[in-house]
């Protein structure tokens, strides 16, 4: 595993940027490499803290499952909804083909 | 017509009174924006004709003795990111520009109910990602005390329209001081309340577990005001609390005799020499008030950022994955859904956006989960358990809310590490859930506004705001 101080690569961030489903060229590549890597070198002054026993905290309160009665209430108006999307059709949202076309 | 009072509490009693109308009340705000708002910039959009329409109601209303909200006829403006039923929400986002949402966020339908009225909706920096509001892609708002310098962020515009008296109260959202800060750097009071005081219903959401909603106001009183007319348990938002609200606005007014105010020891280093005299002073204060000043320690405190940094982000990047061009927003049209999400995404996220969603999704890649992700939920909790064990002897503590005051426009842009420092005093109590509010307390370098930050344990707003009205009454006396 990768020191979390240790700077970001190009190919990292290019990585990133496709799993983000962020659409950018090299030159943003390079800008963000370099930016990212400064705020990164920051992030090391936690790998010297001893956490072990430590229990995660990812909310401020604990919850679990919070139910309530399955009774009917409004909903949002469909149409509404709809009118708000780029591309609707037969009150559906309409996108471009799921498969890529090659080439 | 007599004068418009400047506090929507006044506002509420005059219009009740029948001393003055909901009518002459918005008019005169109106006029203050089309004065001064092509200077500030504060607004995404100004709704001055359903304001007025609004306001029309409530006189006949009142006029025909029929009963009317506690806050009926008091604009209000709300950060661009909450969302309002058919009237623009962009988060001042490209791909959110033009987005009319179905829905009226909770704090908004409470509001109304209550009879207040809203004005506009407020700049941002985009998706409230920032601390300057220079990252809007509408452009930047201006601090209405120095034009040249920002208002903070990332609720910057509603700071700047409160501060402008472009409306008495304003509403913004603080995910890691984004009301606190703003509010500190334009001379207002802005108060972050416990995270599930008040429904995220309809908050456009950032980072799920830290974001909260709460007012910006020229008095302690009125932001306490708003604080009761938005809190309380919905049932849209299963991290709303069900507990009862209490009067804080009586609490404003209690004094702080006999209570105990925390002065952290080991605050981390990085304060303007005139920000640390100013919180000398505000201790000061509150022991010649009759509270005690006690020491705590936070040893944790210095890694906040770093916790916030990694964990902020990716709550963001799994919260920003449904800007995809599928439902609403912006579509950059592709041969096929992949390559439409991907050009969408570029095209419609600005640079801090893009940087933290990268951030994020680095965080909890396969590989690096644990050592940044799983590290910054251990340290969350570390930081949260210091907290508690200080208000063990302590009833509030008190920090600077900035450890600088306004800056000049692009003094930060280009630097993101010196960007979140503005914001290291304020996150800590985000991560732990903690209530926190900014008191302006006298000036700093250039003779620009100092705030005075008040913490305060879960759901422990009436200390918090006893200590606010104590802060605030001293430097009314000091001025």
């Amino acid at each position: 595993m990768t020191q979390s101080g240790s700077p970001i690569s190009a190919a990292d961030v290019a990585k990133v940027a496709r799993l983000a489903r962020l659409d950018i060229d090299d030159a943003q590549i390079e800008h963000f490499t370099e930016q990212l890597g400064k705020v990164m070198a920051h992030f090391a002054d936690i790998d010297a803290l001893n956490l072990d026993g430590v229990v995660p905290m990812t909310q401020p309160y604990p919850l679990v499952n919070v139910m309530r009665e399955d009774i009917e209430m409004p909903t949002l108006d469909t149409d509404e909804v709809l009118a708000a999307a780029p591309a609707a059709e037969e009150r559906r949202f309409r996108v471009p083909p799921i498969i890529g076309i090659e080439g | 017509m007599s004068a418009i009072p400047t506090t929507a509490s006044a506002i509420a009693a005059a219009i009740a009174s029948k001393q003055i109308t909901a009518r002459e009340v918005i008019d005169s705000y109106l006029a203050q924006i089309d004065a001064r708002e092509s200077d500030i910039h504060a607004f995404n959009l100004v709704m001055a004709d359903s304001a007025r329409a609004q306001a029309d109601a409530i006189d006949a209303d009142i006029a025909a003795g029929r009963p009317v909200g506690p806050l009926a006829g008091v604009p209000i403006a709300l950060k661009d990111n909450m969302c309002t039923r058919g009237v623009e929400t962009t988060c001042s986002s490209k791909i959110l520009e033009g987005w009319k949402p179905p829905y009226d966020a909770t704090v908004v339908t409470k509001l109304r109910e209550a009879g207040a009225i809203v004005v506009g909706k407020t700049n941002l920096d985009e998706f409230a990602m920032g601390s300057s509001t220079e990252n809007s892609a509408f452009g930047a708002t201006r601090n209405p005390l120095d034009t040249s310098r920002v208002p903070g962020g990332s609720s910057g515009g509603s700071a700047a329209a409160v501060a402008a008296g472009f409306a008495p109260v304003s509403l913004g959202s603080d995910t890691g001081g984004s009301i606190r800060q703003p509010a500190a750097m334009c001379g207002v009071v802005g108060v972050k309340p416990t995270y599930g005081r008040v429904s995220r219903y309809g908050l456009v959401a950032y980072a799920s577990s830290l974001d909260q909603i709460g007012p910006f106001a020229t008095t302690v009183a009125d932001a306490a005001l708003i604080t009761e007319a938005i809190a309380g348990h919905d049932v849209h938002d299963s991290t709303s609390i069900p507990q009862d609200v209490p009067s804080f606005v009586a609490a404003a007014a209690q004094g702080v005799k006999g209570m105990r105010i925390g002065r952290v020891t080991d605050l981390p280093e990085g304060a303007e020499p005139e920000v640390k005299a100013r919180l000398d002073a505000a201790f000061a204060a509150l022991e010649a008030a009759g509270a005690t000043v006690v020491d705590v320690q936070l040893p944790s405190l210095s890694y906040a950022l770093t916790a916030y940094y990694l964990i902020a982000p990716a709550e963001a990047s799994s919260n920003l994955a449904r800007f995809d061009g599928v439902r609403f927003g912006l579509r950059v049209n592709a041969a096929d859904t992949n390559a439409m999400y991907g050009a969408t995404r570029a095209a419609g996220f600005g640079d801090e956006v893009q940087r933290r969603i990268m951030l994020g999704t680095y965080a909890l890649s396969a590989g690096y989960y644990d050592a940044y992700y799983g590290k910054a939920l251990k340290v969350r909790r570390i930081i949260a358990e210091d907290f508690n064990r200080a208000y063990e002897s302590v009833d509030v503590i008190l920090t600077p809310t900035s450890p600088v005051v306004a800056f000049k426009f692009g003094d930060k842009v280009d630097d993101p590490m010196s960007m979140y420092l503005c914001d290291i005093y304020t996150i800590p109590t985000n991560l732990a859930g903690h209530p926190g509010m900014s008191v302006p307390f006298g000036t700093g370098a250039h003779g620009l506004p100092v705030g005075i930050q008040v913490l305060a344990p879960a759901l422990g707003e009436e200390a918090m705001f006893r200590v606010g009205g104590a802060l605030e009454a001293a430097a009314g006396g000091a001025q």
